[in-house]
C-alpha cells in the first residue's frame, strides 16, 4: 500500500478517537436525562411525544417491562414496514409504480430492518417506492438503532446500579436517543452528503442520450434493439443514506449500497460515512465509562475493539492490495502508484481504490452495519475471510448502536468470571458479584449465535433449496452461505452478493436467523444486567481483578477471539482458508 | 401492562413515522433542493442547454476512438443506471478469468502496437457497475490509440485527460481518477467523431 494509502487511514483512527469523548459524553448526558444544547429545539418536541403517547417519563420499569416494551415496538414496526411494501403500489410517492413485494422477500426485509440487520434480498431502485422506502426503512432505520441505544442505556444501568429493581425507562431512552443522537446527526450529515452529490429528490429517473449507442449488452443478452438512452435511477437517498450509517443500519437506496456513485460520490463523502459507521459504537465505550463512574472502564474496552480491529484491518489491506495472482499470470499490472490503485480492482470503484475499499470492508462488518463501498463476494480469500472473522466474533467489536457493546459487556463478565476460576477466587465486576445466573445468561448468548449461523448453514448446503442459488462455484460457493447466515445470524446485513437470496428459501431461513441475532440475545442481556443491578455493592478487595489494565485487555482479547476461534475455524476452514491456498 | 406497553407503541411508532418518515427527508430534500439543486438531482451534464449524462455515472464506451470505462456487470445491458450491481465473481471464478480475458482482447485487438502492461483497474467491472472513473494510468494507457484514430496530438489529449481528472480531495482522500464521460464529451467537442468508423460498436462480441 503507498503511503497516502497508510495515511489516510491512520488519519480516519485520528478523527474516530478524537469524537468519542465529546460525543460520548454528550450521549450520557442524553442518557441520563441531564442538559444539552439542543434541549430549546428538541425538549418541546419530547414532551409532545410523551404528552400523546402517554408515557411517563418518571417511571421506570424492571428488566422484564423494558423487555415487554422494546419487543411490542418492535413487532408493531415489523408489521408496519411489512404492510407498506406489500400495498405499496396503492400509497403515494411512487413515481416508478413499484408492485407489490413478494410476501416471503416482504417478511425477510420487515424483519430485516426492524432487527437492525437491514439485509437486503431486494434491489432498492427496482423493487421499493419512494414511500416505502422514507416511511418504512428510514423510520425503521432510526428506530432500531434507537432500540439498540436504548437497550444498551437500561443495560448499563444495571452494571451501574446496586439493591435496584429498575433498569429505567425503554420509552424515554428510545425518544431521547432518536431525537437527540440521531436526528441531528442525519440531518448534518444528509446535507452535507449531498454538497457532494449525493441525490436527495421525489422525481421520477431520469433519461439520458448515451454518447455512443450500444448495438447490444456486454452481457451477451438476447436484445436486438438499440439502445440510446441510459435511465438513471434518483430518489430520496440522502436521508436515508446518512441515517443507515450513523445507526449502523447499512441498508442501501440502491442495490450496490454505498459503491452507487448517487449513495457515495466523492472520497470526502467516502470518509464521512465511513465514520459513521464506527462514530457512534466508539463514542459508547466512553458514554459507558461515564456512566458507571469510570471512564477508564470504557478507554479499555474501546482499546480491545481497536486492536482487533487494527490487526483484521491489516490481513484485508495486505491481502487487497498484492492483488489475484492469476491476474499477474495475463501480464496485468497491480502495482499501486499515484496513477492507479492497483490491488484486486474486481468489485471495487476507482474513487476508493484498495484503502477506503478495505477499511470500509473491515468497519462495516465490525459495526454490524453492512453497508458496502466493495464487493466482498470479489475480495481475495483472506481478505473476505477478515469481514467474516469480525462477523463471527460476534459483532462485538464495535458492533450495532448499544449493541455491540451490551455484546462486548457479555464478553466482559465472561472473562472476570473465567479470570476468577483461574485464581479461586469469585469473581466480580464493578462491584457486582458474578454468580451463576449471569453465567447462565452470558453462556446462552454467547451459544445462541454459533449455533443458528452453523445449523442454518449445514442446512442450507444440504438442501437443494440452498444450493440452487449459489452463485460462484467451488469453495467460494460455500463462503457465500455461511457468509450469508453469518450476516444475518449477527445482524450485519452486508453479504457475499452473488448468491440469489431473494428466494423463499433464504427470505425464511435468513429471516429466523435476524430475529434469533436480535431478540433472543436482547432479551437475556436484559435479563443478566436486572440481575446485576439487584446485587448488593461488593467493595473491591485485594483479591478484585482490575479491569482497567493493559493485562486485562489483552485477556479480554484472548476470551473474545478464541471463543469465536472455537465456534468457526472449522467452517472458515472450509471456505475462505481453503480458497486461499488454492490461489497460491 | 401488555394493553398499556402496545398502546404506547403505536402511538410512538406514527409519531416516529411523522418524524423520522416524513418530516425527515422532506425537510432535507426542501433544502437540498434550495441550496444544492444540482447536485441533490443528479449532477447532470448540461451542453448547450440539453442534458448529456451525469458526471457520476459511467456510460459504455467500445469505439476504439473513445476512451473505454471500467467493465460494468449490470443486466441486461452495461451500465444501466436502473439497476446497479457488481459481477460478484468470486477471486477463482472461471468467469471472471474469461470476462480479463476478453477485455485484454478487445484492448488489443484495438491498438496492436501497446505493448505496455494493462492497469488492473480496465480489465476489472467497478462494484456499481457505473463507475464513472479510470485510473489516470488507465487513460494514459489509452492516449496513444486515441490520439491516433482521432488525428489529435499526444499533448492534446493529454491535456483534456489532466482537465478531466478529478483528484484526491484534501490532496490525500481517495484516488485520482479521470472522468471518462466528460474526457469523450470533451473530445468531440475537440474533434467530433468520424461518422465513418470502421469499427464495431461491441468489442465483447
Amino acid at each position: 500500500m503507498t503511503a497516502n494509502g497508510i495515511f489516510q487511514i491512520v488519519f480516519y483512527f485520528a478523527v474516530l478517537i478524537l469524537l468519542v469523548k465529546p460525543l460520548g459524553t454528550f450521549m450520557a448526558h442524553v442518557f441520563q436525562r441531564e442538559k444539552t444544547f439542543l434541549d430549546p429545539v428538541l425538549g418541546p418536541v419530547e414532551r409532545f411525544i410523551y404528552r400523546l403517547a402517554r408515557i411517563n417519563p418518571n417511571e421506570e420499569y424492571n428488566w422484564k417491562e423494558n423487555a415487554l416494551a422494546m419487543l411490542l415496538f418492535n413487532f408493531a414496526g415489523l408489521l408496519v414496514v411489512y404492510a407498506l411494501q406489500r400495498l405499496q403500489q396503492f400509497l403515494p410517492f411512487n413515481p416508478q409504480r413499484m408492485s407489490a413485494v413478494s410476501s416471503d422477500s416482504a417478511f425477510n426485509t420487515a424483519v430485516s430492518f426492524a432487527s437492525n440487520t437491514n439485509w437486503q434480498g431486494y434491489g432498492g431502485e427496482t423493487t421499493m417506492s419512494y414511500f416505502t422506502q422514507m416511511t418504512g426503512l428510514t423510520v425503521q432505520n432510526f428506530v432500531s438503532a434507537a432500540t439498540g441505544l436504548a437497550l444498551l442505556a437500561l443495560i448499563i444501568r444495571g452494571f451501574a446500579r446496586h439493591s435496584m429493581e429498575t433498569l429505567g425507562n425503554f420509552w424515554v431512552d428510545l425518544t431521547r436517543s432518536t431525537l437527540y443522537i440521531l436526528l441531528p446527526l442525519s440531518f448534518v450529515l444528509a446535507l452535507v452528503l449531498v454538497s457532494q452529490g449525493v441525490v436527495q429528490t421525489l422525481s421520477p429517473y431520469i433519461s439520458v442520450p448515451l454518447l455512443e449507442q450500444m448495438e447490444h449488452g456486454a452481457q451477451g443478452d438476447t436484445t436486438d434493439a438499440k439502445i440510446t438512452e441510459q435511465r438513471i435511477a434518483v430518489g430520496p437517498a440522502a436521508s436515508q443514506v446518512a441515517i443507515k450509517q450513523l445507526g449502523t443500519n447499512g441498508g442501501g437506496f440502491f442495490n450496490v449500497n454505498s459503491a452507487h456513485p448517487f449513495e457515495n460520490p466523492t472520497p470526502l463523502s467516502d470518509f464521512l460515512e465511513m465514520l459513521s459507521i464506527l462514530l457512534i459504537a466508539a463514542a459508547l465505550c466512553y458514554t459507558y465509562g461515564y456512566m458507571v463512574k469510570d471512564t477508564r472502564q470504557g478507554w479499555t474496552i474501546l482499546a480491545v475493539m481497536m486492536i482487533i480491529f487494527v490487526a483484521l484491518l491489516a490481513i484485508s489491506a495486505w491481502s487487497e492490495q498484492a492483488g489475484n495472482p492469476a491476474f499477474t499470470k495475463m501480464g496485468i499490472d497491480q502495482t499501486a502508484s499515484s496513477f492507479q490503485p492497483g490491488g484486486n480492482m474486481e468489485g471495487k470503484e476507482v474513487r476508493f481504490g484498495i484503502p477506503n475499499s478495505v477499511l470500509w470492508e473491515t468497519a462495516t462488518t465490525a459495526a454490524s452495519n453492512g453497508s458496502v463501498n466493495s464487493m466482498h463476494d470479489s475480495y481475495t480469500p483472506l481478505g473476505g475471510l477478515v469481514a467474516l472473522v469480525m462477523m463471527h466474533l460476534g459483532e462485538v467489536i464495535f458492533g450495532g448502536v448499544g449493541s455491540g457493546l451490551y455484546g462486548m459487556l457479555v464478553f466482559v463478565v465472561v472473562a472476570v468470571f473465567v479470570a476468577g476460576l483461574l485464581v479461586g477466587r469469585t469473581p466480580e465486576y464493578l462491584g457486582h458479584k458474578i454468580e451463576t445466573y449471569e453465567m447462565k445468561m452470558a453462556s446462552l448468548l454467547i451459544l445462541i449465535m454459533p449455533i443458528t449461523v452453523l445449523v442454518l448453514t449445514a442446512i442450507a448446503v444440504m438442501t437443494d433449496a440452498g444450493r440452487s442459488t449459489i452463485f460462484n462455484p467451488g469453495v467460494h460457493g460455500f463462503s457465500e452461505v455461511l457468509y450469508l447466515f453469518s450476516s444475518q445470524g449477527n445482524n450485519n446485513g452486508s453479504a457475499f452478493a452473488g448468491i440469489g437470496a431473494n428466494t423463499p428459501f433464504y427470505n425464511i431461513t435468513g429471516g429466523i436467523a435476524m430475529i434469533i441475532g436480535r431478540y433472543w440475545l436482547a432479551v437475556p442481556t436484559l435479563a443478566l444486567a436486572g440481575s446485576l443491578a439487584q446485587k448488593k455493592f461488593v467493595p473491591p478487595s485485594e483479591g478484585t481483578l482490575p479491569t482497567h489494565t493493559p493485562l486485562f485487555i489483552f485477556w479480554l482479547i484472548a476470551v473474545v477471539v478464541i471463543v469465536g476461534a472455537l465456534n468457526f475455524l472449522p467452517a472458515l476452514a472450509l471456505g475462505p482458508i481453503v480458497e486461499h491456498l488454492m490461489m497460491h | 401492562m401488555v394493553l398499556k406497553h402496545l398502546r404506547i407503541a403505536i402511538v410512538s411508532l406514527i409519531l416516529f413515522t411523522v418524524i423520522t418518515g416524513m418530516i425527515y427527508p422532506l425537510a432535507v430534500t426542501g433544502i437540498a433542493q434550495l441550496i444544492f439543486p444540482g447536485k441533490a438531482n443528479g449532477s447532470l451534464i448540461k451542453q448547450n442547454g440539453k442534458v448529456v449524462g451525469s458526471s457520476l455515472i459511467g456510460q459504455s464506451f467500445s469505439n476504439p476512438e473513445y476512451f473505454w470505462g471500467r467493465l460494468s456487470a449490470t443486466a441486461p445491458y452495461a451500465y444501466n443506471a436502473a439497476a446497479s450491481s457488481g459481477s460478484n465473481y468470486g477471486p477463482l471464478n472461471p468467469a471472471l478469468f474469461d470476462a480479463v480475458k476478453q477485455r485484454i482482447q478487445a484492448l488489443k485487438k484495438a491498438d496492436p502496437q501497446n505493448a505496455k502492461s494493462i492497469p488492473v483497474d480496465l480489465v476489472t467491472a467497478s462494484a456499481s457497475g457505473l463507475d464513472p472513473h479510470i485510473s489516470i494510468a488507465a487513460a494514459l494507457y489509452q492516449l496513444p490509440r486515441v490520439a491516433r484514430l482521432r488525428g489529435l496530438k499526444e499533448e492534446q489529449v493529454r491535456t483534456l485527460i489532466d482537465q478531466c481528472t478529478d483528484g484526491r480531495q484534501l490532496s490525500f482522500l481517495g484516488e485520482p481518477g479521470v472522468n471518462v464521460l466528460k474526457l469523450n464529451l470533451a473530445l468531440d467537442e475537440l474533434k467530433p467523431l468520424a461518422l465513418s468508423s470502421p469499427f464495431p460498436t461491441s468489442p465483447e462480441k
